[in-house]
């Protein structure tokens, strides 16, 4: 048959071109390789994170030791330091705003799902690359076309975005309310509208490889936790993020075209604007539709990257393997129905607060099956303290500090006193920044070996853990007094106000703890460079570990195996199985070979293992 | 990389199992689902946002004989949208959009049809049926060309407002609409029906694009060559999205 002929010849086909030899343009920069694209966003992410994390650095100088002299600055700053070496009132909102735009998106959402979605996701499911590495490449240039664009921003004039991360209207919208809702803004808004674009680009991608992509014997039940998560992240970030983009393109006509969606009964300047009808509370509303479940992309990730970790070094299999899977889809849902707790204070009717505060401490039940079972892997565990396995250990524990003030913010009563002081700053730096932050790290270093071939320095690593863990805490937990004596969010200075003057020296001591935190930083900077050139080699799978990307070799092919792709007859978390030779069981090693540790549940599936061996439609070089 | 492998073996193959794609959807059909489940909530965001301001305003109470446009409340869209081309003067609520509606949701139907030819491998037919397709969605892109204009235009008496200008009350005939003022009603009423219209038209636009190109290769006998009429279906998944995407534009503009 012809048919047939046609589809051998498109098999040899297939098999020449992937064995074509690029050009470095084709390997490491118009790359359509996951791995690359993975390093790619890594390295980015690091690049935002440290001048995210620098910008936090100046303004807590700026709040913690008010009558320094910043003059020094002055080569990286310019005019933004006066005469006399102070910051720029208006400079000082831009940092706040940048540092949580930069954050947030560019380090904790396309830096950490950007890196370990693309990197683990057909490594863990057994494929050789994602469903389409074209898209994958063009949601990383429309990432870096974002970055770009906001980099950019920061070396205009009159400065970048400064009306605060979530950029509410009226503020945002008239360019004459503030030097930073000029040209900043708009490359704010044209950068995140891109910024969509790649997220939208690189979910679909996500998904769709999870679902069709998945090696024989790779069932949903079978999943590594890791993979489920970015599964989970990339839904949210599917549904929330298009509405971001409408409140945005709604915003961007009401600066430039003059109409009212936003805006109505202003007087600014000695001039009445002529827009009426328009409301600033459906921009929130449409913003914190996205706001919210971007907490929880931020902190999926993060969840998933610990479960894998914490039953590796633990040497135990996940507990409650199902509630974790369970308790994910249940955050990811009530992530869409809480967004308006971030608006108590808007006027918003009593009632309807409490609907959205009940949905809201409801989210405390899923949150805390997760800390249980993440305990309970621990609990008598043979631990090994990675580095990997020391910030996933921090992540449980920040998770678990930053969400008890949770259930304290969830309140509508309670909000309404602590409601945008530096309570709501702690807390959801916790939470969700250093938590998430302490997800990547764990990432970093429990992947390394598979990224770049090499170990990265324990005790390095070991010291980084423990000076940003101490460093963290020492920051937040401060900050929670702070909040609650009323320092509020996004002041320049408190200096002229007799209730601040007695906690200047605890607002010292934050400032203090941030630049020791910061400093710290360097030794994770370092350990990396270094390591990725000089690290010592790695072996296949140091950590011992069952998922299927510790069967490659060290250092990935394109295609990620040679020869055939593993099958997979167990889950991922056989670890220190009674009865089994060693105290792990990887995912592709057959029952028929594992008679010794087998339950009788298990041996009846032996039968199965031909049927799975033989099911193999979905291997992207034996197709064209 | 994609769809139909080697033929499956003797097994029945077990579709959650692994190494299978599970629904027997490539990729690509699967990533346009995904597209437009995304686009659903761009669009509903902005149906929200359109009730959530339609609704910060009074309805009219009056009767419906005495209707006349304000922009103290919504206007009612009978009044609004009753001009039909070439029928000048006369008072023809909603039939032009009523026309409108029925091509586009006719070149839905012939997108079917030439999905469905695509099945049969029958390259002919496919063309035909793009080729209304392409037809229809033109004629929806020119009728909305032609309503715009004449919303712009508006009517020839305009309507008298009351409005602030430099800070004191003042009488004002307004002609037909603009992004900030319009004759019709409060300026939010033309500020969502020219955004919400227009990011509407702008995806039947891109569709009627991916419509040509599909068009072309299926005439230069790609799909042929390649053995699957796929991506015919899959345009036809972003086009009858468009549709539907349509028939709630339509609910909550003209008919409620």
């Amino acid at each position: 048959m012809s048919a047939v002929e046609g589809m051998d010849n498109a098999h040899v086909d297939a098999h020449e071109h992937h064995h074509e030899s690029q050009n470095f343009w084709q390997k490491y920069i118009f790359c359509e390789d996951h791995k690359i694209i993975a390093k790619q966003y890594l390295i980015t992410g690091i690049v935002w994170a440290v001048i995210g994390i620098s910008m936090s650095i100046i303004f807590r100088i700026q709040l913690g030791m008010p009558d320094s002299n910043l003059s020094w600055l002055k080569p990286v700053l310019g005019g933004w330091i006066s005469d006399t070496g102070k910051l720029d009132p208006n400079f000082y909102l831009a940092l706040v705003t940048m540092h949580g735009t930069i954050m947030v998106f560019f380090v904790l959402t396309a830096g950490l799902s950007g890196t370990f979605s693309n990197f683990l996701i057909p490594l863990q499911i057994g494929a050789r690359d994602m469903a389409s590495g074209f898209m994958n490449m063009l949601s990383y240039w429309f990432f870096f076309l974002a970055s770009i664009l906001m980099f950019g921003s920061l070396f205009l004039q009159n400065g970048p975005a400064a009306g605060g991360w979530v950029i509410y209207p009226p503020l945002s919208a008239l360019p004459q309310a503030h030097p930073g809702s000029g040209m900043g803004m708009t490359l704010w808004l044209s950068s995140m509208a891109f910024f969509i674009v790649s997220q939208l680009l690189g979910g679909i991608n996500y998904i769709t490889s999870i679902i069709n992509l998945r090696t024989r014997g790779m069932s949903f039940d079978r999943l590594p936790l890791t993979i489920w998560s970015f599964l989970i992240t990339a839904v949210l970030g599917l549904i929330s993020f298009p509405v971001l983009l409408s409140s945005v393109l709604l915003l961007i006509m009401d600066r430039h075209f003059g109409t009212s969606f936003y805006l109505s009964d202003i007087y600014i300047n000695g001039e009445a604007l002529p827009n009426v009808g328009g409301s600033p509370i459906l921009f929130q509303h449409l913003f914190w539709f996205l706001g919210h479940p971007e907490v929880y992309i931020v902190l999926l990730p993060g969840l998933g990257i610990t479960s894998e970790i914490i039953a590796t070094n633990s040497r135990k299999p996940i507990f409650g393997y199902r509630a974790m899977i369970a308790s994910m889809l249940g955050i990811a849902f009530l992530a869409f129905i809480v967004w308006a707790h971030h608006m108590f204070v808007t006027g918003m009717n009593p009632f309807l607060g409490s609907v959205f505060m009940f949905l809201t401490l409801i989210i405390a039940v899923p949150s805390a099956v997760k800390g249980f079972n993440y305990i309970t892997t621990l609990w008598k565990g043979n631990i090994v303290f990675t580095p990997g396995m020391l910030f996933s250990i921090g992540l449980v524990s920040l998770f678990v500090s930053g969400g008890l003030t949770g259930i304290i913010l969830g309140n509508s009563a309670l909000d309404i006193q602590l409601h945008d002081t530096y309570f709501v700053v702690a807390h959801f730096h916790l939470v969700m920044g250093a938590a998430s932050a302490f997800g990547l790290f764990a990432g970093v270093y429990h992947w390394f070996p598979k990224m770049f071939g090499r170990m990265m320095n324990p005790t390095l690593g070991q010291i980084h853990f423990w000076f940003t863990f101490v460093g963290i805490y020492l920051v937040f937990i401060p900050m929670h007094y702070v909040g609650i004596a009323g320092f509020p969010r996004r002041y320049y200075q408190f200096t002229s106000y007799d209730f601040t003057n007695k906690f200047m020296d605890m607002n010292m001591f934050i400032s203090i703890a941030a630049i020791f935190s910061f400093l710290a930083q360097f030794i994770f900077l370092w350990n990396f460079f270094y390591s990725i050139f000089k690290g010592k080699r790695a072996p296949m799978n140091p950590w011992r570990s069952n998922t299927l990307e510790w069967t490659t070799p060290v250092e990935p092919v394109h295609g990620n195996w040679v020869g055939e792709i593993p099958a997979v007859y167990r889950w991922s978390y056989d670890y220190s199985k009674p009865g089994a030779k060693e105290d792990f069981i990887p995912q592709n090693i057959p029952y028929s070979q594992t008679l010794e540790s087998n339950f009788p549940h298990e041996n009846e599936l032996i039968a199965t293992e031909k049927e799975i061996e033989a099911q193999n439609f979905n291997d992207q070089f034996n197709s064209h | 990389m994609a769809a139909h492998v080697t033929t499956p073996g003797s097994v029945e193959p077990k579709m959650w199992m692994g190494g299978i794609e599970p629904m027997k959807a490539s990729y690509g059909k699967l990533m346009m689902w995904f597209f437009l489940i995304s686009d659903t909530f761009t669009f509903s965001a902005l149906l929200v946002a359109y009730g959530y301001q339609r609704f910060s305003f009074p309805a009219y109470q009056g009767e419906f004989a005495d209707f006349t446009f304000s922009n103290l409340y919504w206007p009612i869209p009978e009044r609004v949208y009753e001009a039909v081309p070439f029928l000048h003067g006369m008072s023809l609520p909603l039939v032009f959009v009523g026309i409108m509606t029925f091509i586009l949701i006719a070149s839905s139907v012939t997108m079917v049809l030439a999905v469905e030819a695509g099945h049969r491998m029958d390259r002919a037919a496919v063309e035909k049926w793009m080729l209304w397709t392409i037809l229809g969605g033109f004629t929806f892109l020119g009728c909305q060309a032609w309503e715009w204009a004449h919303f712009i235009h508006g009517t020839e008496s305009g309507s008298v407002f009351k409005v602030f200008e430099n800070g004191v009350e003042v009488s004002k005939t307004i002609f037909g609409a603009n992004l900030i003022e319009n004759q019709y009603g409060p300026a939010a009423f033309a500020d969502f029906f020219f955004f919400i219209t227009g990011f509407h038209g702008t995806h039947v636009f891109s569709g009627v694009i991916l419509n040509i190109l599909i068009f072309f290769r299926a005439a230069t006998g790609l799909y042929d060559k390649r053995g699957s009429y796929e991506m015919v279906e899959k345009v036809g998944l972003y086009w009858h999205f468009v549709d539907l995407v349509w028939v709630f534009v339509f609910t909550f503009f003209y008919l409620v």
